[in-house]
């Protein structure tokens, strides 16, 4: 192992734990040009619906609050799991992970609902050109999402069976920040598409 | 997918041919490593190595090898239009062969011959062990071969992409375009993309976080500025592609509406998103070029670097201009004077920087002792004919002349004499420069003085008549013409550059041959007699570069430890901590390339298991313990000794 700095939180203390915190935030970076570029895509075709439905009379509002209610508790979860972690109370962490991803599991299967509604109702993806940047823009955030759950309980799995040390925390760490990113665009898709879009 | 309509490119005997070479190209290596038994060594040494230098070498071995193959497209091409009405290839063909050539130029060649160098030069000039995230290293590398795989393999089966490299829509959409060749340039774009998004990460984590003690961000070498700037380039354009190529793929094989003609679609948002990553592109592979001409210009004239700050400075105007000028591409398809007036203005302000580092290399040469070698040659024939292309190019910003210009043999001629000078020149010289540092000894300078007279000769009789054509109103991606538009000879001219052009590429890859056999070997890591960091270490470099990593205190630390006969390397040896090879990259990169092949056809069953295989070889990573290995220094010790020269 490099040299270990006893002096900043464990998942900064080697040189490559921080190089790795560096790195993903370039690569939130890149993420945030992903997102702006879907809601550019979003803005120009809001108005364009052809002959399907538009927003105001597609979207319910009761099940989209489930969802934000969800997400953005589960980012304040992760946190208080990074501040578990940093004073080393490793079970604890625990929880407040299980239970992030378990409240990213009922935002995602709230939202999968939400499609299947809309593709019930008659208004699928080659609808409207409205309908494909909508669903194009909720989908790639839940996508993420999806890939946060597989790559939250990897992490889980590791730090369970390795206990917290620099890499395991590192990478529980740099999830964390993740998780924050996906919790950010919700609320711009919330504010930009949902409130927007019901006004 | 059916196999008539799989095979179909084959009924054309050229592509049969080249597909016949192909295969037994193929089967040649395959026989040729078991019969010397390199496999273990291939893969030991090459395929799974996490070496910068190595990765950079795959490179831009690759790159030589997709400019043969774009330079065929381009051989044919000129060959196709040499003489009226010619019948050597069909108008389907020729669209084929103009598309995929755009694409391996940029693509496949000019990218990963910049990013090459970077891998190889960048963690020398800051005097690093390796690149930030070794693994990811190679796994970009890996995702760009697949990329240029798939792309290669097109045109055998199922057929080319024929859209033009732009590939606008509604000819790209699936009712101008039904074939399969579209959703191949999607899918090789985009693991390509991916690739070069992974290594612009790397790089900004590599230049900002690991750069020898004492280096700060101003005392840094200019190719690494370039380096620095070009990689926040990619990171904040590339993401921009992702999302054009993901949104092509939905609408040509989900049926989604983006860039549809009804259900509210609109076409010209394709044309936006691809120029909003694509303006960017062209700096991409043109400052690191830059930074290039400013490191051999400073060497081989024997002088400091005029305008350090100024030079830094223009860089990052370029960068934030880069991505405010994309409407210039199409100021003819359909919008107001307003919009047109504003994106001419952006366009015309990217002179003043690029002006003022033309001004500061003829100013870095003045009063200098210029020596005229390979590198430096083709650094002095960048700046005339680039200015040339700069000054055509200030033409064609003002959009209301554009209308003439637009589309037509002036505009190919523009964009040639901008990015062959800046960045073919550029690479070449990067290449010859850097390759003793590679391998130890230089490549021949009489061949390659012959072939860079060749080239520039070449270059210059194949591009300028384009000029006058194009002013006469020829009309660029036409496969053929009528004699009475009088476009022949001038095109005949420009046909007997290209053959030029490409006797002078051969002769650079005689070159490498020749100086493996004759060369004589380089002693002392130096041979140009050079100024920043790479230079201090030997030639080859070792695996861990920098056996001391060096103290700096001022810009060309090493050029003036040279004159007051100090040694920067000096110092105790420690162990050094280094990453450990993996074959992981290069098998999820091919578990990707099947996943992308199988959607290119839509053979959903295939794509989700190689799919899943992928998140499988993503959680082998997450998973596996892997802390790296130490190199000792009984060991550093006598690789020192050996690469000295002594017993």
């Amino acid at each position: 192992m490099s040299k270990v700095n006893k002096s900043v939180p464990l998942e900064y203390s080697t040189e490559e734990n921080d190089l790795k915190i560096f790195g993903f935030w370039v690569f939130l970076g890149a993420e945030i040009i992903l997102f702006a570029t879907l809601f550019s895509v979003y803005f120009s075709l809001v108005d364009r619906t052809g002959s399907g439905p538009i927003g105001k009379e597609l979207f319910e509002m009761p099940p989209v609050l489930v969802e934000t209610f969800a997400l953005l508790t589960s980012s304040f979860l992760i946190g208080l799991g990074v501040h578990a972690m940093r004073i080393g109370r490793t079970k604890a962490m625990m929880v407040f992970y299980i239970l992030t991803l378990l409240l990213g599991a009922v935002f995602l299967g709230v939202e999968v609902n939400e499609f299947l509604t809309y593709i019930h109702d008659g208004a699928t993806i080659q609808t409207s050109a409205f309908l494909s940047i909508l669903m194009t823009l909720l989908g790639t955030h839940g996508l993420h999402v999806t890939f946060g759950l597989l790559w939250g309980s990897s992490i889980l799995m590791q730090v369970k069976k390795r206990g917290l040390n620099a890499k395991t925390a590192n990478k529980a760490f740099i999830f964390s920040l993740y998780w924050h990113f996906l919790d950010v665009v919700w609320i711009f898709i919330f504010s930009f598409v949902y409130l927007k879009g019901v006004l | 997918m059916n196999m008539e309509e799989l095979f179909a490119p084959m009924k054309e005997p050229m592509i049969l041919g080249a597909a016949i070479s192909i295969v037994v190209g193929a089967i040649a290596i395959v026989v040729g490593l078991t019969y010397f038994k390199k496999w273990g060594w291939l893969y030991k040494n090459w395929l799974t190595t996490v070496d910068h230098k190595k990765i950079g070498v795959m490179y831009i071995l690759v790159a030589l090898i997709m400019l043969f193959r774009g330079g065929i497209d381009a051989l044919l091409m000129r060959a196709q239009t040499s003489v009226p009405e010619n019948k050597l290839l069909n108008a389907e063909h020729y669209n084929e062969i103009f598309t995929t050539h755009g694409l391996v130029m940029i693509l496949f060649m000019a990218m990963p011959f910049i990013i090459g160098l970077m891998n190889v030069v960048v963690p020398l000039q800051i005097g690093a062990r390796d690149v930030a995230f070794p693994r990811l290293n190679a796994l970009s590398f890996w995702l760009f071969a697949a990329g240029c795989g798939l792309l290669n393999v097109s045109f055998i089966i199922g057929g080319s992409p024929n859209a033009g490299w732009t590939s606008y829509f509604p000819l790209a959409g699936t009712e101008f375009n039904p074939g399969v060749g579209n959703n191949y340039y999607a899918w090789s774009l985009q693991i390509a993309g991916l690739g070069t998004l992974m290594t612009g990460i790397n790089f900004i984590a590599t230049i900002m976080k690991m750069r020898a003690p004492g280096m700060k961000l101003m005392k840094m070498p200019m190719f690494t500025w370039s380096a620095l700037i070009t990689n926040v380039i990619i990171t904040f354009a590339f993401p921009v592609l992702t999302v054009a190529l993901a949104l092509m793929t939905l609408d040509r094989q989900f049926g989604t509406k983006f860039f549809a003609m009804q259900d509210g679609g609109m076409d010209m948002l394709w044309a936006n998103l691809f120029w909003v990553w694509g303006h960017p592109e062209v700096y991409i592979v043109i400052l690191p070029a830059f930074g290039i001409y400013s490191e051999i210009i400073s060497t081989f004239s024997r002088k400091n670097l005029f305008g350090y700050k100024s030079m830094v400075m223009s860089m990052v105007v370029i960068s934030l201009l880069s991505f405010m000028v994309w409407v210039h591409h199409f100021y003819t398809m359909g919008h107001g004077v307003m919009v047109n007036s504003i994106f001419s203005i952006t366009t015309m302000l990217i002179a003043v920087p690029t002006g003022v580092k033309i001004f500061n290399w003829l100013l870095t040469m003045r009063h200098g002792k210029i020596t005229f070698t390979t590198p430096m040659l083709w650094a002095l024939a960048f700046i005339p004919i680039f200015t040339i292309g700069g000054v055509t190019g200030v033409m064609l910003a003002m959009s209301s002349a554009d209308y003439q210009y637009h589309n037509t043999m002036f505009l190919v001629a523009h964009f040639h004499y901008v990015l062959i000078p800046g960045t073919v020149f550029g690479v070449l010289a990067g290449y010859h420069f850097w390759w003793p540092k590679i391998f130890g000894f230089r490549l021949n300078e009489k061949l390659g003085k012959s072939a860079f007279w060749t080239i520039v000769v070449g270059f210059n009789v194949a591009f300028f008549p384009l000029f006058i054509l194009g002013l006469d109103g020829y009309a660029r991606r036409m496969y053929t013409y009528s004699a009475d538009t009088g476009y022949g000879p001038l095109s005949m001219v420009s046909f007997i550059g290209a053959i030029a052009m490409a006797v002078g590429f051969m002769l650079i890859c005689y070159n490498i041959y020749y100086s493996f056999r004759h060369s004589p070997r380089d002693e002392n890591g130096d041979p140009w007699d050079a100024r920043s960091l790479e230079w201090a270490t030997h030639s080859p470099v070792p695996e861990y570069n920098f056996a001391v990593v060096p103290k700096i205190n001022q810009l060309d630390e090493f050029w003036y430890a040279k004159k007051e006969g100090r040694d920067i390397t000096a110092g105790k040896y420690e162990r050094i901590h280094m990453p450990n090879n993996s074959g992981a990259p290069m098998w999820m990169a091919g578990v990707m390339f099947l996943f992308s092949f199988f959607f290119v056809f839509s053979v959903w069953s295939l794509v989700i298991v190689f799919g899943v295989l992928t998140l499988g070889f993503m959680a082998y990573r997450s998973f596996e313990k892997d802390d790296g290995h130490y190199i000792e220094v009984a060991e550093i010790e006598a690789t020192e000794r050996r690469l000295r020269g002594e017993k």
